[in-house]
This record gives structure tokens, C-alpha cells and sequence, in this order.
């Protein structure tokens, strides 16, 4: 019950993108079209949970025994960026389909900072390996809905008519302003 | 091209910030108030300067196959110590920054520096690039910063305002009004520069 609350609250009211403020590159460069923000999406997904498991292992089994606390940062994001080589090449061995639909965005999720942002939260909120894991599912649905309903928006943007100067980026954070007003109303939900 | 010339392609032509949209991330999450946007800025500047001499030293060394692996372990290493010293001296700073000190890493402005300039300049170069991209964030970050700290809480750098202080408008403290003062301070750039003619 509480892993669903948990769930539920950093999915959609303590969202990755419009209330913590990670994973705002991806979030404006690759949301222009529907079908490659559900990649982008899907592949972060998949990512922020499997990041989460190994970094938490990573953390509680090396780095707390042999008292290395303060190598976290180095250590984790070589975990990810080994994680994300080791992934690509799994898909590419196992399923080209899955392989068109991740493979370039892949390599981008080293730097998103939704991946190393969960992986540190994770150990800073003290959760546990479970927690961890709902944690990062969670958010990586979140960050694939919000990325998915930007697209979209941003789809039906191309059509209407916006003042020269607020053409582009401008007019995207004022949408995603707009977004974040409209997740504000979930506050509250799902405290946990 | 000359030093100040090199200084002020960071700071306006290319600023990384309202020019190239970088970083966006610590952009909006920190500038709450002008101090946070203050100390964030300084602490990537740090790890840009460290990273972008350590790399165009080590650039005949670092083979270009593994050089992205290499560079995020240099940008790591001054991240850990910025991260320490900040912990250790400003305490107060550092809790209210929180994780975006070591999310610094993954600042896209830090490693386009390193791949795009410092890895092909020698260190003086590399080093004025550093100090002009940084004074040019924290300038950007202290601007975004001071509008939201102004407005949403009618003080600045903790000094009450009169008139704004009187009735604060809380949403631009909170998540909606970073994205709606990104906005419209990229759109008035945009304003500005197309008036003046490219």
C-alpha cells in the first residue's frame, strides 16, 4: 500500500519534470514530435529503474562497507554510463525492433539528470531496495507522460499563431508552466 | 580573437544559458532566490574552470575513444571537491542547493565546453572559455534569480522591497513561475535582438 502511495506521488504529484526540476533537456529537445517522446520516454523508463536497483546495491554493498561515501558521485555516474553501454547492446543483440525504437536515445540518457537525480535521492531519502525500484519506475512513468503530453501540445503549437519573439523555446516554457500550474492541483494527493 | 572578446562571446553572444539553453535544469530548480542562484552559479563556475584546464592539459593524453568517459570522471572529481568544500564552509547554501550540486555532472554546459572547446584549445584558452561561459551562467542565474526573489517574496538577497513586499505573488517561488520567468525573459531577449536586426 505505501510502495503504491509512493508510486502514485512521484509519478504524478512530486513529477519528475514539472516539480523537481530533472530532466528538462530531453523534456524541450526531444518533444517535438509524439512518436520520439514516447521512445524517449519508454527508453528513460526503463533506464531510472534499472539505475536505481544497481545503484542502491552498488551503494549499500561497496561504497557504506568500505566507508567511501564521498565517492558517490564518481561511482554512480559510471554505473549509469556503464548501465546504459550494457543495455544498448543487449537490445541490440536481443530485439532490432526495440533496438529502432530506444537505439538513439540511449546514449542521451548518461546525461539526463532524471537518471542520476533518482539514483541520489534514493540514498539521500534512506529508502530501501523495493522503495528504490518503485521510485524510479515511478518517476520514469511520470517523466514518459509529461514528455508525451508536451509533444503533443507542441504538435497542435506548430499550427497556431504565436508572436515572432516567443516562437521556439519560449512559448515551450511558457506551456510547461501552464503544465506545471495544472500538476499543482494534484498537490496534497497521495501523501507519502 | 582577444581576451575580452573571447570573455564576451560567453557572457552574451553565446551566453549558455538565454542563447544556447543549456543547463536548464539548476536554472529553474535553484533560482528561488538570488543567493541560491548566487552560489549555484559560482560552483559550476569552479567545476567548469577546473574541468576545462584539467582536459586541455590532459588533451594529448586522452585517447579520443574513451574521451567521454574520461572527461566525466575529471568533471566528477571537481564536482566531489566543490561539493566537500561547500559542505564544509557554507553549510546553508549547500542543504538548500541539495542535489543539484552533484548534479552538476550532468550539467550539459560543462561537458559541450569540454568536448567542443577545451579538448581541442590549449589552457589558456580553455581557461578564459571556462571564465566566460561561468560568468555568463551565474549572470543568467542571478537574473532569473533576482525576478523570482523580487516578486515572489518582495525581498532581495533576504532585504524586504517596499511596495513589492507588500502583497508577494508566492507561484513564482514555486515550480510554475521558474518556467513562466524562463519564458518570458527568453521571449524578451528574442524581442530585444530582433529589434536591434541580426
Amino acid at each position: 500500500m505505501e510502495l503504491l502511495a509512493l508510486f502514485f506521488s512521484v509519478m504524478i504529484v512530486n513529477n519528475f519534470i514539472l516539480a523537481k526540476f530533472l530532466g528538462l533537456c530531453p523534456f524541450f529537445g526531444v518533444s517535438r514530435d509524439l512518436r520520439s517522446a514516447a521512445c524517449m520516454g519508454a527508453a528513460v523508463t526503463f533506464v531510472m529503474t534499472a539505475a536505481s536497483a544497481v545503484t542502491w546495491a552498488v551503494n549499500d554493498h561497496v561504497l557504506i562497507p568500505f566507508g567511501v561515501m564521498y565517492l558517490q558521485t564518481i561511482v554512480f555516474i559510471l554505473v549509469i554510463a556503464t548501465l546504459v553501454q550494457f543495455v544498448e547492446l543487449v537490445i541490440k543483440k536481443l530485439s532490432p525492433m526495440l533496438q529502432r525504437v530506444m537505439g538513439i536515445y540511449l546514449p542521451l540518457i548518461t546525461t539526463n539528470c532524471a537518471v542520476l537525480g533518482v539514483c541520489l535521492l534514493n540514498i539521500k531519502q534512506q529508502m530501501s531496495l523495493s522503495e528504490a525500484i518503485v521510485h524510479g519506475f515511478g518517476g520514469g512513468l511520470g517523466f514518459a507522460l509529461v514528455i508525451c503530453m508536451m509533444a503533443g501540445i507542441r504538435e497542435r503549437l506548430e499550427m497556431s499563431r504565436v508572436p515572432l519573439a516567443m516562437q521556439g523555446v519560449p512559448i515551450c516554457f511558457i506551456t510547461g508552466c501552464l503544465m506545471a500550474l495544472t500538476f499543482f492541483g494534484f498537490q496534497g494527493l497521495f501523501a507519502g | 580573437m582577444s581576451v575580452r572578446e573571447e570573455l564576451l562571446r560567453g557572457i552574451i553572444r553565446e551566453n549558455p544559458t538565454f542563447r544556447l539553453v543549456l543547463g536548464i535544469c539548476p536554472t529553474l530548480a535553484v533560482t528561488t532566490s538570488l543567493a541560491n542562484a548566487l552560489g549555484m552559479g559560482l560552483a559550476a563556475t569552479f567545476v567548469l574552470l577546473g574541468s576545462n584546464a584539467a582536459i586541455s592539459l590532459l588533451r594529448g593524453f586522452i585517447p579520443a575513444r574513451v574521451r567521454i568517459p574520461a572527461f566525466i570522471v575529471i568533471i566528477s572529481t571537481f564536482v566531489t571537491v566543490i561539493d566537500l568544500l561547500m559542505a564544509a564552509f557554507v553549510p546553508g547554501l549547500h542543504s538548500a542547493l541539495g542535489i543539484f550540486i552533484p548534479l552538476i555532472v550532468v550539467n550539459c554546459i560543462i561537458m559541450g565546453r569540454a568536448e567542443a572547446f577545451a579538448s581541442k584549445a590549449p589552457v589558456g584558452a580553455a581557461v578564459i572559455d571556462a571564465l566566460g561561459m561561468g560568468i555568463g551562467f551565474t549572470a543568467s542565474l542571478s537574473l532569473i534569480g533576482s525576478v523570482r526573489e523580487l516578486f515572489g517574496t518582495g525581498t532581495l538577497l533576504g532585504f524586504s522591497v517596499p511596495v513589492l513586499a507588500e502583497s508577494p505573488v508566492i507561484i513564482m517561488i514555486l515550480p510554475p513561475g521558474a518556467f513562466l520567468t524562463m519564458g518570458l525573459l527568453l521571449g524578451l531577449i528574442n524581442y530585444i535582438s530582433q529589434k536591434r536586426g541580426p
